[in-house]
């Protein structure tokens, strides 16, 4: 039987098909260029003393003997880069009340954890770097460093940072009235507190930067493995005094991201200073020992919270407290107040909750800098929200998904609001339950749990409902002072022998970036999308824009390409109409010929059109405008964030006897909006779950008493191995914004966002008949044991 | 003091001084320029530096050049150019079993070794075998997926069509 003809039929139909991705060959082929990979002319190699103690006063730095090793060029101390480089401070406006120490690229007289870097030795190899790192000698003289949470926060507690006049870094309560009332007149409370672990992106290749000062031109170029090369084209600009126009910044391939390289890093920033300093390029690539006590970390959250319910199990208020530790300092510039932020206003968005209360506390410690990664504050919300809801179905005795079905916002009652201020346009939470139910076999494996649980073997089913903040306005950035723009901007251009050719902002780490914009553009425009190519990463050939994070590439670099390429499309009829004497509605682009709108009879290619636009422009009507090149910008508009939903559901086996936890099935249904390519989003659904996983049952760096990280080695930190992960099923429910003519919306975080939260809700269930809990992750071997009283 | 070593590299054998200190994988990247082989850990736990030596993956983060003095070594670049790999990257690449494509190369030198030992292995063999190849993009499945169907191509004989775009 023949399908109905659908949108896909027509000819140059990309959006919505699975398009393999063309610039992933050369990466199969080994032929991928990363920062790692680079060598100029001239290049020397950074390497980094770094700090022993978790808190510690520089008393005296002697570099002579480091001078004198072979191969050695510079050895810069803090004082010498302060001298070049203006300071920065992690604060946004917006955060009212927000504090943060001010950051120089190397410390002057303290250091505030154990792996800041402190002294630079800059020489013809890294070895020799390395050598002569291993000759500076630095006294320290040993300060309390603050670890505890709790301790941090107590009366005349020692300071993280001289300058600080406590460690509370940022404060925040909501509070919608009566919740004490409500709590006290409830049919049913639930309450728990939560530990969250910290953990680290570990992105395969580590943080790279080539800087290349010509001061013959005062001109610095900057060779940087990171998601948002404008971004730093700014700061470098600011902090070292070049003008912008003359800060290239160029994010060539990229071996993972995630968000945690786009952050100010201080080698990073040290690294300009220092090709400054010698007039020769200069490399840092960071070790994976280097990584780990650098690279930003994420999460450590402590979360107290409650949920109360009438008799029915329809929620009536939650209650929160997050108290969240980050650092010495807010990195710079998107802080680290963002995460704890979206962690108390995502609590409870799925549901039809409309009373609330939540406390936020922002801490500062001695360990590494925490900040944005993959999924920010989302895993946190999800998961207390969540396992409150599976408790609360326990006592009212309700069914995990019954419970949801009861609480969820239905799907006809949108637009609305959550009770933390998020306004939501249209989200699927019924559809999308409805439909993981079917794909799980929900009620089956209910059955088969109960039949497995009689012959001892304790398999838990976990769900978990999410929304996902994605496309976000200058309400999340430029509001606060930050210079990240909101918008993105595209240049589509027809090539002299009719190719076209997109420079857009929004930028490829491998998710597929290129390969949708491509897909949008040759769609837009009518021609076969291998005739398209399309450009990213260089702040001197691309348009500026806020390049790709929190779910951004396609809802609104997708949006942006589309509208490049249809005032593209015009410009094209426009001129074919001039040739032809016909009239440009009569006009239409199909598979790079202008055809009859009607009978699609052939009338001129694209190819036909350039060569006479670029190379014989006196055939043409003195009137004619040959506008083939087209620059365009967007910017959100309507809703301030473009929200998406989905569920997933988890089914593990937990072996009481050592604790280890097998995971049996993962599923996913997701509404990302409208989907442009269904391969990449089922695969950016995978990996966002798998991180997910990772956060749920293997990854956490573990931090002594001193403030010194016990597992800073690929070896010590578990990261999820094939071996160990699911197959993982995904379903989807389109429901595109209407707040743009693409509708998409964000899909590379929905993975993250939930998964844990499910694990956490499966392995629970698991747990359930032996009237234990657990209510920390990582859920390690050790610490089911512990729950399970057998250790 | 730098040593002098002779080995076969994608088929080209050479002879080069090398400091005794220097790993292969840093060898190859520098000194070859062959920077297809890539290091993620350099402790042997991510397989990002996977080469084959001698017909077999080898960590090339884990021995000293010294250490490859008259062996043979295969990188991705050398494996491409003799179409070895074309199934399998063809395959990854219809899969999408890629994305930032940094652990690429060692994902399919693991590949190619584990279908040398075990023409059909089953997806629960496949996630073994890849237990020493860490990836953090994808989640392993449509890299699973993808050997599978290599694993079942090569069982029916069907012959691998070029991966690499022919000059025209």
């Amino acid at each position: 039987m023949n399908r109905p003809l659908s949108a896909l039929d027509r000819p140059n139909s990309y959006i919505g098909r699975s398009v393999s991705r063309p610039n992933a060959k050369r990466l199969l082929a080994g032929r991928g260029r990363y920062v790692t990979d680079l060598v100029l002319p001239r290049m020397l190699h950074a390497a980094f003393l770094r700090s022993p103690y978790a808190h510690a006063r520089i008393v005296a730095i002697d570099v002579d003997a480091a001078r004198a090793m072979p191969g050695v060029r510079l050895v810069a101390t803090g004082a010498d880069l302060a001298k070049l480089c203006k300071p920065w401070t992690g604060t946004l406006d917006h955060f009212k009340g927000m504090t943060s120490v001010p950051q120089l690229p190397l410390p002057l007289e303290e250091v505030l954890w154990a792996g800041q870097a402190v002294v630079a030795v800059v020489a013809d190899s890294r070895a020799e770097a390395e050598d002569a790192v291993e000759a500076i000698v630095i006294e320290f003289e040993e300060l309390p460093a603050v670890v505890d949470i709790d301790l941090a926060r107590a009366p005349g507690a020692d300071r993280a940072a001289a300058g600080l006049e406590n460690n509370l870094c940022f404060h925040s309560r909501l509070d919608t009235g009566g919740i004490d009332t409500i709590f006290a007149d409830a049919a049913h409370v639930v309450e728990e507190e939560f530990h969250f672990g910290r953990h680290t992106a570990v992105t395969l290749e580590p943080r790279a930067i080539v800087a290349d000062y010509d001061c013959s031109e005062g001109r610095l170029t900057v060779h940087h493995a990171t998601q948002t090369p404008y971004q730093f084209q700014d700061l470098y600009s600011r902090h070292y005094g070049i003008p912008e126009a003359r800060v290239r910044v160029i994010a060539p391939d990229i071996g993972g991201s995630f968000g945690m390289k786009l952050h100010v890093y201080h080698e990073d920033m040290a690294v300009v200073g220092l090709s400054m300093l010698t007039g020769r390029p200069v490399k840092f690539v960071a070790d994976r020992v280097e990584s780990f006590v650098s690279d930003i970390h994420a999460r450590d959250h402590r979360v107290r919270a409650r949920m109360a319910l009438d008799d029915a199990g329809t929620i009536l208020a939650m209650d929160v407290e997050d108290v969240t530790a980050i650092g010495p300092f807010s990195t710079y510039p998107r802080t680290s107040a963002v995460e704890g932020n979206q962690v108390i206003r995502l609590i409870g968005a799925p549901y039809r909750m409309r009373n609330y209360r939540a406390e936020l506390s922002v801490v500062f410690q001695n360990k590494v800098q925490t900040s944005q990664y993959r999924a920010v504050g989302h895993p946190i919300a999800c998961a207390v929200t969540e396992r409150l809801l599976d408790m609360a179905a326990a006592k009212v005795g309700l069914d995990p998904a019954a419970i949801r079905e009861r609480n969820l916002i239905p799907d006809d009652a949108y637009p609305c609001e959550s009770p933390t201020g998020f306004r939501f346009e249209a989200l699927s939470h019924q559809q999308c339950l409805a439909r993981l139910k079917t794909m799980m076999g929900y009620e089956r494996l209910r059955d088969e749990q109960a039949t497995l649980r009689a012959r001892g073997i304790h398999r838990g089913i976990g769900i978990a409902t999410f929304v996902e903040i994605s496309n976000p306005s200058p309400a999340f950035y430029g509001i606060g002072g930050a210079r990240i723009s909101a918008q993105d901007g595209a240049i589509v251009k027809v090539t002299p022998s009719g190719e076209v050719r997109c420079l857009i902002s929004v930028t490829e780490q491998g998710q597929g970036t290129e390969t949708i914009i491509g897909q949008i553009v040759a769609d837009q425009l009518g021609i076969p999308c291998e005739r398209v190519q399309v450009v990213t990463g260089d702040t001197e050939v691309t348009p500026h824009g806020g390049a790709t994070w929190a779910c951004r590439g396609a809802g609104i670099g997708g949006e942006t390409a589309l509208q490049a390429a249809r005032r593209l499309r015009a410009n094209i009829l426009a001129l074919a109409a001039t040739i032809l004497q016909a009239k440009p509605e009569a006009l239409t682009l199909q598979d790079g010929i202008v055809v009859d709108a009607v009978t699609g009879a052939e009338r001129i290619s694209l190819a036909e059109i350039a060569r006479i636009a670029y190379f014989r422009s006196d055939t043409l009507p003195p009137d004619a405008s040959a506008q083939l090149s087209v620059a365009h910008h967007y910017a959100p508009q309507g809703y301030p964030f473009a929200f998406t939903n989905g569920i997933q559901g988890c089914h593990v086996e937990l072996d009481v006897e050592t604790g280890f936890v097998k995971i049996l099935k993962h599923w996913v249904v997701e509404d990302c909006g409208r989907i442009i390519n269904p391969l990449l989003v089922d695969e950016q659904m995978r990996g966002g779950v798998v991180q997910g996983l990772g956060a749920a049952f293997f990854e956490e760096c573990l931090y002594n008493d001193g403030g010194q990280l016990t597992n800073g080695s690929l070896a010590d930190y578990l990261v999820p191995m094939a071996c160990e992960m699911p197959d993982i099923e995904i379903g989807h429910v389109e429901t595109p914004t209407a707040d743009t003519v693409l509708g998409a919306k964000g899909c590379g975080e929905a993975g993250t966002a939930a998964a844990s939260a499910a694990a956490l809700n499966a392995v629970n269930d698991a747990l359930a008949p032996f009237g234990t809990s657990i209510a920390q992750i990582p859920m390690t071997p050790a610490r089911l044991l512990k729950a399970l009283g057998r250790i | 003091m730098p040593v002098a070593i002779t080995l076969t590299v994608n088929g080209e054998t050479l002879t080069r001084l090398v400091e005794p200190r220097e790993t292969l994988a840093d060898f190859l990247r520098r000194d070859l320029e062959l920077t297809g082989t890539h290091t993620g850990c350099e402790m042997g736990v991510c397989g990002a530096c996977l080469v084959m030596l001698d017909g077999l993956p080898a960590h090339a983060c884990l021995m000293f050049a010294v250490q490859a003095d008259g062996t043979r070594v295969e990188t991705v670049e050398g494996l491409t150019g003799s179409a070895a790999l074309a199934d399998l990257q063809r395959a990854f690449h219809e899969r999408n079993a890629l994305q930032c494509g940094f652990c690429t190369p060692g994902m399919l030198i693991s590949a190619e070794g584990l279908l040398a030992r075990k023409a059909m292995p089953s997806r629960e063999e496949i996630r073994d075998a890849l237990s020493g190849n860490y990836c953090r993009c994808t989640g392993y499945e449509a890299i699973v997926d993808a050997i599978e169907t290599v694993a079942r191509r090569r069982a029916a004989g069907e012959a691998a069509l070029p991966f690499a775009e022919e000059p025209a």
